[in-house]
């Protein structure tokens, strides 16, 4: 099912707009595909562009420009749920076509034979190419544009701005349990650094002396593992020698390694 | 150096947490310093089928022609090195081949593969690709991409339309505009690099750069690269740990030391002597 957007002004709903063409046009005059009849609106306001599941919105230098997610925008990707502002009529971009894909059929390498126009004329009807298929399983939400000028591409988010208030994982880091969530430290217990801290802020953690004797620590879903990198001598946990497998770290193990002992403890 | 003893190469592929079967094809020859994978597509198990025949076609035809000549050789026609015109000639035999099955067989139809390989020699690597499995290289503490995805999403960047970080966000992921089996003829993108000793290369399927970020491959890398049997594994895992939703495979090779032809017909007679 194609993308949409849904026209509102002051909280009623005038009509839903399948994103079915390659390119639409909204703006006052009556040809434009989307047609406001509003003098805040210019002739042609503005034009969205699909790519096959992707809608690019542009402002064709409109008199009164638009906004999305409030913020006064030239260029957007456009992101599921985002709300385009022109004057008082507002449109919310809708494409949550993902969660109703055919699940064997998703994230399937396709190939695209002729060139995009040919190919893409589009969104709606990915089935009569026989070249597309649903993509990426999960529902990114909406990503905020907080800044404003525009440049040539059609930001979803600014690198700036984005990050502090959701940062973008890959789509797939979604699932992640509790236990990565949590702060690991890993503590020197002997030698000239006794009493320093580790913060295990990283997934991947390098302990001990390259070329001598060297151990990862790696954060996983379920916890923290350590493994045994490098080094004719493997690291002891609790006293215990390592084999080559990943070996799970419980709170408080102790960790003995190139003659050093440290404890392993989440932090509370 | 030989270059036996000059890379290490390693190899895994797994088939993710959501396929049941793995279209993925790898293969390594280090006596040659060949390195091969294919990302098959198509249903049943065609995709299967089409990554494996690009592998082994690939494989098989460049170190038959080897085993009498040198990639560092110049061919009198053309006056290009051997070892680009073999890569990108038995890449197009690959694309034939499967191409002809596609047609002859009917539950073959419409398959088709990625392909990315790296031959070494003489200090230096070609690489030769078609579609959206990658190259990498770690060179100190630096990842790079040496492939350019031939992909859609891939040309938008490209063009500006979409940035980098944005591409993230994108529905249209995986779509590939070059693969293998798909047209009669393709045509593969071949560059030669300058190969440094301590380098990390990296060939990998989408399952990988799909799913786990550029920064913690680089920090793997980096991190297990005098391991590289655990840096395989935990590039796998860390894909599996995010989702694992395509195969997932990985060949590794680290350059140990320097694998120069020999010049001039005293080296040559002197190498020859002792193989």
């Amino acid at each position: 099912m194609a993308a949409k957007l849904i026209l509102s002004m002051d909280g009623a709903v005038i009509k839903e707009y399948p994103l079915n063409k390659e390119r639409m046009t909204i703006g006052r005059k009556p040809h434009n595909d989307i047609a406001i009849d509003n003098l805040a609106v210019s002739g042609e306001h503005a034009a969205i562009v699909t790519i096959l599941h992707d809608s690019f919105l542009e402002d064709l230098d409109s008199t009164n420009g638009l906004e999305v997610n409030g913020v006064p925008t030239k260029k957007h990707f456009l992101q599921n749920n985002d709300l385009i502002e022109i004057g008082k009529y507002k449109l919310k971009y809708i494409n949550d076509q993902i969660s109703q894909t055919d699940a064997a059929d998703f994230e399937k390498t396709m190939v695209m034979r002729a060139p995009v126009k040919q190919v893409a004329p589009s969104a709606g009807k990915p089935a009569e190419t026989g070249a597309l298929s649903q993509t990426q399983a999960s529902t990114n939400k909406p990503a905020q544009a907080e800044t404003v000028e525009s440049t040539g591409r059609f930001d979803a988010q600014r690198p700036a701005a984005a990050p502090a208030a959701q940062p973008v994982k890959p789509a797939a880091a979604a699932p992640q349990a509790d236990a990565t969530q949590r702060l690991a430290v890993v503590q020197i217990l002997t030698g000239p650094n006794a009493g320093k801290e580790l913060d295990l802020v990283k997934n991947l953690t390098t302990l001990g002396k390259p070329g001598f004797q060297v151990a990862v620590l790696t954060r996983r879903p379920q916890g923290f593992f350590i493994t045994h990198v490098e080094g004719d001598h493997f690291p002891l946990v609790n006293g215990e020698t390592l084999t080559n497998q990943a070996h799970q770290l419980n709170d408080h193990d102790v960790i003995e390694l190139a003659g050093v002992k440290m404890e392993f403890y989440y932090k509370k | 150096m030989k270059i036996t003893e000059a890379l290490e190469i390693f190899s895994q592929t797994h088939p993710g947490m959501v396929r049941s079967h793995n279209e993925d094809s790898v293969e390594c020859d280090s006596a040659y310093g060949l390195v091969v994978l294919a990302d098959g597509m198509g249903g049943y198990n065609a995709g299967e089928v089409a990554s494996g025949i690009a592998v082994s076609v690939v494989a098989t035809e460049i170190t038959q022609s080897l085993q009498n000549a040198s990639p560092a050789d110049r061919d009198e026609e053309s006056g290009e090195e051997l070892g680009v015109l073999l890569l990108r000639d038995n890449i197009r035999k690959a694309n034939a081949s499967i191409y002809f099955a596609a047609q002859s067989q009917p539950q073959y139809a419409g398959m088709g593969t990625t392909i990315v390989a790296g031959l070494f020699y003489d200090n230096r690597m070609v690489a030769g690709h078609v579609g959206d499995s990658r190259l990498y290289r770690l060179r100190g503490e630096v990842l790079e991409t040496i492939t350019r995805d031939h992909s859609l999403l891939q040309e938008q960047i490209d063009g500006g339309m979409i940035s980098v970080a944005d591409a993230r966000l994108s529905k249209n992921k995986n779509l590939v505009t070059r693969a293998v089996g798909i047209d009669p003829d393709v045509e593969p993108e071949i560059h030669v690099h300058d190969v440094l000793v301590g380098d990390v290369y990296l060939l990998c399927s989408d399952g990988l750069n799909d799913m786990v970020e550029d920064e913690d491959i680089q920090a793997t890398l980096y991190a297990l690269q005098r391991n590289l049997p655990l840096a395989a594994g935990q590039l796998i895992q860390m894909a599996n740990d995010n989702g694992g939703r395509d195969n997932i495979s990985v060949i590794l090779v680290k350059v140990n030391g320097t694998f120069a032809e020999p010049r001039g017909w005293l080296a040559k007679l002197f190498d020859l002597f002792q193989k």
